[in-house]
């Protein structure tokens, strides 16, 4: 009898042009076969992965749906690396994802693997020291662009519920850094950091080889359920600063809030006020769940993690 | 510094070997920088007498205490003694109040000292972690109670109880005697603790020094209890009011053993 080499799983990945996407594409693309959907085209891809360029709102993305036997769909939710509006972030996060769980439903795609953030749960005074995933997701009462990510991740459970045929994993991630150009990354890549004057809460940070290790673990059959990740320890905000070399410059909080009042009034920052309070309060997610049943462990320190926001 | 502010740190650094980061922002060279003062406090402005320690099991437990005095000297004060008499010493990681978490530098300093927003689950995790948690389940209504109502015990909250049942922890009930007279409230000025989003503003004769009265600190023998941790809260009041009843006998105690506030 011949052996037959076992057929490659097919997987679609949303936002693959993304940092992070191309980062799975990269490391995985030998044990799978990648479709990649990404209007920005594709860039810098091995070349066995096929990217089409369109919007996943248009009718065309269907038909890859249609066309391929789709195993599994990796939905990368595109969280701060956009530069439009707030209804565009909002069709694009929001309207997004219902049409790929829409795709995923008809077209009998046996697993989802959806990206959220452990930023939704929100910073506030009364936190837990680590959130589980059964913590409200209270960021959407105060920020706006969260609402959105809220929502994403909210359809994403009520999708888990309506199909329990398909495998439905929901991540979120505490702060991805690196090379990267969502808020988290970008405020530690400042040399002379701006800290509220007084308030120096614990942040986790994760390196994104962690994240994508998630994912590869998230993708394994029978997975199912949100997911909370977390990377190595987490440190006060005036360590991790201190590590990556970088100056701390704290600002009195109602000079900061006027500065970033006045700043997004030129356009000059999308960064809405009240999102200072991750600089104040903790907002920390509690990962038990995944190291016990995704056997998520992350292998990058935190030292190795700030390695690339220095400079 | 002190001789014997060098040695408990240096004990306090051979038994307890933490590594990397502690997730609730403690950090371990604080007590290098507060015991000094704490210390000074404790041997020469409040002249702390202190007996029962031998009472503390070792591993994680909770300390029950009545909380008193406008200022939390309190808590720094049983803190300071189990560091100093302890041998061993021990780190106290006493849950505080979750307004603490809005006010600048204090929560910043509250945390680098140990202390913890009182959530059940981070008292659960604390206690995992073996340590020794205070808990003032009277919180707030008991540290600014006006002076009229010293050495009487607010309610207290059941959570600690709910705790220790979930998690099989022993229970010290501590007894402090002398913090109620060290910062007699006149007032409370509620328009100011309003804008201030504080739980008080008491009006003080001596602002936030407080006066040098004796304190005595009377810690109690474990008390272990059984059932069920989700109960209704009648049967988990009950077993809370055993409690109560044992830290009223330690003040009571206190209070005939003392000769005046400042002896």
């Amino acid at each position: 009898m011949a052996i037959r080499k076992k057929r490659q799983e097919t997987i679609v990945v949303t936002g693959i042009s993304s940092r992070t996407g191309r980062m799975l594409a990269r490391a995985f693309h030998q044990e799978f076969q990648f479709i990649g959907i990404d209007a920005r085209g594709a860039r810098h891809m091995p070349k066995d992965v096929t990217v089409h360029a369109i919007d996943i709102r248009r009718k065309k993305a269907e038909d890859i749906f249609r066309r391929n036997a789709i195993d599994a769909v990796v939905h990368l939710n595109p969280e701060a690396e956009f530069s439009g509006s707030q209804t565009e972030h909002r069709n694009l996060t929001v309207l997004g994802t219902q049409r790929i769980l829409d795709f995923c439903q008809r077209y009998h795609v046996p697993k989802v693997v959806l990206l959220s953030s452990g930023n939704i749960y929100g910073p506030a005074p009364w936190n837990n020291q680590f959130l589980t995933e059964e913590s409200a997701l209270m960021a959407g009462q105060r920020f706006p662009t969260m609402r959105n990510l809220v929502e994403v991740d909210m359809y994403a459970q009520s999708f888990f519920w309506r199909h329990p045929e398909i495998d439905t994993v929901i991540l979120r991630p505490c702060n991805v850094v690196g090379r990267l150009k969502n808020h988290a990354s970008l405020y530690l890549m400042l040399h002379n950091t701006p800290t509220l004057m007084g308030f120096d809460p614990m942040i986790q940070v994760m390196s994104p080889e962690d994240l994508i290790h998630a994912i590869r673990l998230a993708l394994k059959p029978g997975v199912r359920g949100v997911f909370n990740l977390a990377g190595a320890s987490p440190a006060p905000l005036s360590e991790i600063i201190r590590r990556l070399g970088h100056r701390n410059w704290p600002v009195p909080e109602p000079m900061a809030r006027m500065a970033i009042a006045m700043a997004s009034g030129v356009g000059m920052t999308r960064v809405p006020t009240a999102e200072l309070d991750y600089l104040k309060y903790v907002c920390m997610v509690d990962d038990s769940r995944a190291r016990e049943e995704l056997r998520y462990q992350p292998l990058t320190t935190l030292d190795q993690t700030l390695t690339p926001l220095r400079g | 510094m002190h001789p014997e502010v060098e040695e408990t740190i240096r004990l306090l650094q051979q038994a307890e070997d933490r590594e990397g980061l502690d997730p609730f922002g403690f950090r371990p060279e604080m007590v290098g920088r507060v015991l000094p003062f704490t210390q000074w406090l404790y041997r020469h402005w409040f002249r702390v007498d202190v007996s029962g320690m031998e009472h503390i099991p070792a591993g994680r437990v909770l300390l029950i205490a009545n909380h008193s005095g406008q200022l939390p000297y309190d808590g720094a004060m049983i803190a300071t003694a189990m560091l100093l008499e302890l041998r061993p010493p021990r780190m106290t990681r006493t849950m505080v109040e979750k307004w603490v978490a809005t006010l600048p530098w204090i929560s910043t300093f509250f945390a680098r000292c140990g202390q913890a927003i009182g959530t059940p689950a981070n008292a659960r995790r604390l206690l995992k972690q073996g340590e020794a948690i205070l808990v003032f389940p009277e919180g707030s209504r008991g540290i600014s109670k006006p002076f009229e109502e010293r050495y009487q015990l607010q309610e207290f909250g059941l959570g600690f109880m709910r705790l220790a049942l979930e998690t099989g922890t022993p229970i010290i009930p501590v007894g402090l005697v002398g913090a109620e007279e060290q910062l007699p409230s006149l007032m409370n000025i509620e328009f100011l603790a309003r804008l201030l989003k504080t739980p008080a503003v008491p009006l003080t004769p001596t602002l936030i020094i407080p006066l040098p009265v004796k304190y005595r600190i009377y810690f109690g023998e474990p008390m272990y209890f059984e059932g069920d941790f989700d109960d209704e809260d009648r049967i988990v009041r009950e077993k809370v009011d055993r409690v109560t009843g044992a830290i009223e006998a330690l003040l009571q105690r206190g209070l005939r053993e003392r000769s005046g506030i400042f002896r």
